[in-house]
């Protein structure tokens, strides 16, 4: 339906500088318009470089190598040396209570966890663990989805039914469910697995990975299956078949182009979603496994400090909750720029 | 319309059946996973897994088992657990149902009426400071992670500020039965009902904010006006009339796959032992026969939900409906 | 001379717009009587429609900025309540719009919509306001009115649902119909009907109606008096007879000339008007026209003036002299007649 300039008969004139500009340098330029979405865009950027240089952090500012248990460490606070875990701590005297938050940069700033490991350093590394499972499910399901995508949207018939059914059955299963189960079961076969000449540990970030990537295929399936669609009865793709263009040639020239934006406008809330549901299975333990950690199963580990030492799992929560609403603002603006002619903008 | 329903159901038993054969096969046959050696417990003997291995029917061909295991569920109804041979699977998924649907129903009531209440607000208010902000609240909703809301719940109203008066009445982690005790039900179940139901009003405010106005740009909203009526009357029977219909579908979904055992990350952090803790304790113990009926518990209410959404679509749709 | 139902008065609409402020009407002036029919005719952009839009203020664009009077029987529209407003429409102006396919709610029967509008401003039972109904979809032609008063909107064809919406719009006797290109999305032989629909209710019910077109050969039937827009602006308004047979705009004569007429002998060539409409972001502030008018001269640099130059009701902004006119306008309209007779 038109908006109501069109309505009006008044079409948005295109000024000489727009005139001979390609699609994507013109959504490039509305996407730069929207200042909170470049100022979320900054944020999610700022979260992935600081986690980045978790080794800078915790070899050069604090000092400290954060994954083995540290139960008699002791550190300086106030210029004090104080023992990381400390007597009968808290309300509920529990035993030993680690230290709380310092807010020292160099010693344990936001204190230390239940097996005396200094939180701040682990927030970062596990902050690369979940922007590594999270980024990477994101574009391998993206990828994944989109492939077969085509194949069902350009062969159609039987090829199209068969995928599509089955990509409804996977669909079916609640999410988290399938994840746990595949996670369960993988995580059982101790020694890892073979494929050919690689071997990838049970343990290694790539499980969680590829499980999180195969549950979500059929979610971004159907847009993109949607679009190929539209994109392959639309005249240009006749008209490109009747130039004698085969089959691999229209699919990579004519189709995939028009659906890459489909995909790139799905790109960063499929990044949010990714992110949610590895913390949420790390949290259930079958995520991220030891010796690696994530932001959620430090939320795990925070659960025995839950009244005593609160920002053992604010901290990761906090962070979660940043990086995933940046990625949403950010969604919402590229999908805003790629499509003005959408009758709504999220952000009014 | 009848056919339209009837094809419609027999799908989704179909698809049903296709589900619990591949979760069978996931449990089953994949090998590394010896199902009598997690019986066994502690250094089996090979002859305590022989045995087991035949008192369980685990050394008979796989369709066979399937069938078994099909047989004890639905019609003698006495599949027992692998992890407790005392419980029965059937009635121990059945005792936990009420919790997961208190839970849910609950939920399901606060957020459809806070969601519907945001986005008709942020709709209307648009071009003010309202609306902007409702939306990202609605965004701070749906960007914490459930399990982490909870928590922190927990942290407030069980920690610190237990004692104050705003959270005293909070009772400890856990589900009481209605009948048991109606007023303890409710207040152990409001926390939860809050937090499960954050993360769903964000996503339906924006969804139906964007539907509102996507639909007050519909030319037949233009031609309400033109008629006459009042703006209330084109609000509630022209705009959201239509953009309902999505907002209904999805709640359809979302409603099916929570009782389907979805709720699982808000009981197991508020210890409601609803059928979502049941199954994440099941598949924490391998125990192979809950996790079955477990899943195919749950595959019945998502498939009954997406055969009750297209159906509903339909209703709600006249142009959609087979003629 | 009675007075006019509708006076609009230097009738000024812009937009805000990223890129600077649109001006879909320029400054518009309007009478219609009671009964009579006023064809406004021009291209996409013309800001015909907005015009029209502007006086059922039904443009609820935020960055929309508005000028001038309306007034409605001796009431100025423009300054009414929102509540004051709404009563007028559907009983005192009524519009139809281009698109039946999207302009019908999908969900309601047809005749519970009819319904609606009449119970909006009339106190009767919901079984009165149906049986209403249907009398109306019989009278505008729609066999077994009385069974498909409970059908729905895609149940019927294009033109069937133009005919709907023509009932619902006159029914609560409005004293203005206004129709914005109420055939542009039909076939050329339901056009016919929609338009002998339309001059059936001016007969039947003494309606005024304001027709909205692009289309020349649409207002030449029906029509009582025409106007011509051009970005935003009127450049001629006249009678009928006047516009058709004694044009006085550039721009007029290139829309006849874009007509093929049977009462003439066929051209080679249909005349066609060159270049684009301008971008109403950045007008030029002599004659809109100008930069496509083949007959251009140094006065063109300053805004013609809309006034009669040739007597009476027939008014023009072009500063050729009527004399000059006069001879300029066979060669454009019917540039093949001069060659030959030459």
């Amino acid at each position: 339906m038109a908006t109501l300039l069109e309505q009006a008969e008044v079409g948005p004139e295109p000024t000489s500088a727009d005139l001979g500009r390609n699609p994507w340098a013109l959504a490039g330029r509305r996407l730069r318009r929207n200042r909170i979405a470049l100022a979320a865009g900054v944020l999610f950027l700022l979260i992935v470089l600081l986690c980045l240089f978790a080794p800078l952090y915790a070899h050069d500012v604090a000092h400290v190598n954060p994954f083995p248990p540290n139960l008699n460490g002791h550190t300086v606070v106030n210029g004090k040396v104080v023992a990381v875990m400390q007597q009968g701590g808290g309300t509920l005297h529990l035993g030993e209570t680690p230290i709380g938050p310092t807010w020292d940069l160099g010693h344990y700033f936001l204190g230390a966890d239940s097996t005396g490991r200094d939180v701040a350093a682990l927030l970062l590394y596990g902050g690369r663990s979940s922007l590594l499972v999270g980024i990477g499910s994101a574009v391998l399901c993206c990828i994944g989805a989109t492939v077969v995508a085509l194949v069902a949207g350009f062969f159609g018939g039987a090829i199209d039914a068969v995928l599509s059914r089955i990509m409804d059955v996977i669909w079916a299963f609640p999410v988290y469910l399938l994840a746990i189960s595949l996670a369960t079961e993988l995580l059982t076969h101790s020694s890892g697995f073979q494929f050919g000449p690689l071997h990838v540990s049970a343990t290694s970030l790539w499980t969680p990975t590829v499980i999180i990537a195969f549950i979500f295929v059929p979610y971004v399936y159907r847009p993109v299956r949607g679009q190929v669609l539209s994109v392959v009865n639309k005249e240009f793709v006749e008209a490109s078949i009747a130039q004698g263009a085969g089959n691999l040639r229209l699919i990579f020239s004519e189709i995939l182009p028009n659906v890459v934006s489909t995909v790139i406008v799905l790109l960063p809330l499929m990044v949010a979603t990714t992110i949610l549901t590895e913390s949420a299975l790390s949290f259930l333990s079958v995520g991220v496994q030891p010796p690696n950690v994530s932001w959620g199963t430090m939320i795990q580990d925070g659960t025995s400090l839950l009244y005593t030492r609160p920002w053992t799992s604010l901290a990761p929560g906090i962070m979660i909750l940043l990086t995933v609403l940046s990625l949403n603002v950010l969604g919402d603006g590229v999908r805003d720029a790629l499509d003005p002619r959408a009758k709504v903008r999220v952000e009014g | 319309m009848l056919t339209f329903i009837v094809r419609r159901l027999l799908a989704a038993v179909l698809v049903m059946f296709v589900i619990t054969v591949i979760v069978f096969v996931i449990f089953f046959k994949t090998p590394g996973v010896d199902p009598a050696r997690a019986i066994a417990g502690r250094n089996p003997s090979a002859q305590v897994i022989q045995e087991i291995r035949e008192q369980f029917g685990l050394d008979k061909p796989l369709p066979v088992q399937y069938g078994q295991m099909m047989k004890s569920i639905f019609i003698s109804r006495d599949l027992v657990s692998y992890s407790n041979q005392g419980i029965k699977v059937v009635p121990e998924i059945a005792a936990a149902t009420p919790a997961t649907l208190s839970l849910v129903f609950g939920a399901a009531i606060i957020w459809v009426v806070m969601a519907i209440a945001i986005g008709v607000a942020a709709a209307l208010l648009r071009g003010t400071l309202f609306d902007p902000l409702l939306m990202v609240l609605a965004l701070i909703g749906v960007s914490a992670p459930v399990f982490w809301v909870g928590q922190v719940a927990n942290m407030i109203t069980q920690g610190g500020l237990h004692s104050t008066f705003l959270f005293s009445w909070v009772p400890p982690l856990g589900y009481t039965p209605f009948t048991q005790d109606p007023l303890l039900w409710f207040k152990g179940l409001v926390i939860p009902w809050i937090t499960l139901s954050i993360l769903y009003i964000g996503l339906y405010g924006r969804v139906l904010r964007a539907n509102i106005l996507e639909t007050q740009t519909e030319d037949f909203v233009r031609t309400a006006r033109a008629k006459g009526i009042t703006e209330r009357q084109v609000l509630l029977r022209h705009t959201l009339r239509t953009s309902m219909i999505t907002f209904v579908s999805l709640f359809g979904l979302d409603f099916g796959a929570l009782v389907a055992g979805g709720a699982l990350l808000t009981e197991v952090v508020f210890g409601i032992h609803g059928v979502g803790y049941l199954t994440y304790q099941a598949l924490n113990n391998l125990d192979l026969p809950t996790i079955i009926a477990t899943v195919i518990y749950g595959a019945f209410f998502i498939v009954l939900a997406n055969a009750v959404v297209d159906i509903g679509y339909a209703w709600l749709d006249p142009r959609i409906r087979p003629t | 001379m009675s007075e006019p139902l509708l006076d609009v008065r230097d009738l000024k609409v812009s937009f805000r717009t990223e890129d600077g402020l649109v001006k879909a009407v320029d400054g518009v002036s309007l009478t219609l009587y009671e009964g009579e029919t006023l064809g406004i005719v021009g291209e996409s952009g013309s800001g015909k429609s907005v015009t029209m839009m502007s006086v059922m203020r039904l443009i609820n664009d935020p960055n929309a900025r508005f000028e001038g009077e309306v007034l409605y029987k001796g009431r100025d529209l423009m300054t009414l309540s929102k509540d004051q407003m709404r009563q007028i429409r559907g009983t005192g102006i009524s519009m139809i719009f281009q698109d039946p396919m999207t302009s019908l709610n999908p969900v309601y029967r047809v005749g519970w919509q009819i319904a609606e509008q009449i119970r909006a401003h009339d106190r009767i039972s919901k079984q009165a306001a149906r049986a209403r109904a249907a009398e109306l979809l019989a009278a505008v032609g729609i066999p077994q009115a009385k069974d498909r008063v409970d059908s729905y909107p895609h149940e019927f064809s294009g033109g069937m649902r133009q005919r709907v919406m023509i009932a619902m719009a006159v029914s609560c006797n409005p004293d203005i119909l206004i129709a914005d290109e109420p055939t542009t999305a039909l076939d050329v032989t339901i056009q016919a009907q929609i338009l002998k629909l339309i001059r059936k209710l001016r007969t039947d019910f003494g309606t005024a109606v304001v027709l909205i077109t692009h289309d020349m050969g649409v207002v030449a039937d029906l029509a009582d008096r025409i106007a011509v827009m051009y970005a935003g602006r009127i450049v001629e308004q006249g009678s009928r007879r006047e516009i058709f047979y004694d044009a006085q705009h550039p721009y007029t004569w290139g829309l006849l000339g874009s007509i093929a007429r049977l009462d003439r002998p066929k051209p080679r060539r249909l005349a066609a008007i060159p270049g684009q409409p301008p971008s109403l972001l950045r007008l030029s502030p002599g004659c809109a026209f100008g930069d496509r008018c083949v007959h251009r001269f140094d006065q063109c640099d300053e805004p013609p003036p809309l006034f009669d130059r040739v007597g009476g009701q027939h008014l023009d902004a072009c500063h050729l002299e009527p004399k000059q006119k006069k001879e300029l306008r066979e060669t454009t309209i019917h540039p093949e007649l001069v060659a030959e007779a030459e």
